[in-house]
């Protein structure tokens, strides 16, 4: 069951992003920018919780994930280091999945070669 | 069923406008990205027996790496022509996002090509995503210390 709750609710963000390319002019970085700052704000307003607990990896797998975990994190760290935490946390909470994208994309970036698009 | 029965059946079935197709596809192939996370998620969480926010990094940080992989051997990009918005709006699409221009650009040289490629768009992601949390850090802070 928490597959098909993953596929379908992942699936809806992926069709509501499809929606905006075909529709407007977005481009991917926008729509990937609105998708972060969308998820900073579901979460802010604590709507991002509601959607992350029924669907698992289907919320957390979406860029509006990487945005529930920033807020998420930069709540905890006020909570824990008051007015610091505002700096210190969004950063903290996301560091695996932005250090992992940097180090392993620049590992296949010097090993391999660039294709003919 | 006929050659002529069946093109009939797929003109039926297959949806009518380009948008309807993206959409369908997106869905799909987005769906089956994030399926694959909570397959990994079940794995970190219940084999390996990790906390909640451990499995959920690893998740991301698998993701990421298969994503990476997958655009150095030229596959990702050919799923992304299919999937559209299935392939950018998951992480891995963020992964994508970073190593595509990296290598690209590869050949301008290793620190203003790969260096500043590479955050073409993750850079503005990273941006945007970090002050709006650092704004939302700030309200809170004073919220929660001004409401008892």
């Amino acid at each position: 069951m928490d597959y098909i709750k993953a596929f379908v609710i992942g699936g809806l963000f992926c069709a509501i992003g499809q929606i905006f390319i075909d529709k407007t002019k977005l481009t991917p970085a926008k729509i990937l920018v609105g998708y972060v700052v969308a998820g900073v704000i579901l979460s802010a307003f604590g709507i991002y919780e509601h959607i992350a607990d029924f669907a698992g990896a289907g919320a957390s797998v979406p860029l509006t994930g990487f945005g529930h975990t920033l807020a998420t994190s930069v709540k905890e760290a006020v909570d824990q280091h008051g007015f610091l935490g505002a700096f210190t946390g969004g950063l903290s909470g996301t560091a695996g999945g932005i250090t992992a994208a940097i180090v392993f994309g620049t590992a296949v970036a010097l090993i391999f070669k660039p294709h003919k698009k | 069923m006929k050659s002529e029965e069946y093109n009939e059946l797929v003109k039926k079935v297959s949806p009518k406008s380009p948008i309807l197709k993206d959409t369908l596809f997106a869905f799909l192939i987005g769906g089956t990205i994030c399926t694959i996370g909570q397959l990994l998620y079940t794995i970190y969480y219940e084999v390996a027996k990790l906390s909640v926010t451990d499995a959920k990094t690893y998740v991301s940080i698998t993701l990421i790496l298969l994503s990476a992989l997958l655009t150095g051997i030229g596959i990702y990009d050919k799923i992304a022509k299919i999937g559209g918005a299935g392939t950018l709006v998951p992480i891995t699409g963020f992964a994508n996002a970073m190593v595509s221009p990296a290598l690209e650009f590869k050949a301008e040289g290793f620190v203003l090509g790969l260096g500043t490629k590479i955050f073409a768009i993750a850079g503005p992601v990273i941006v945007y995503g970090t002050t709006a949390s650092v704004i939302y850090g700030i309200i809170y802070y004073f919220i929660s210390k001004f409401t008892v």
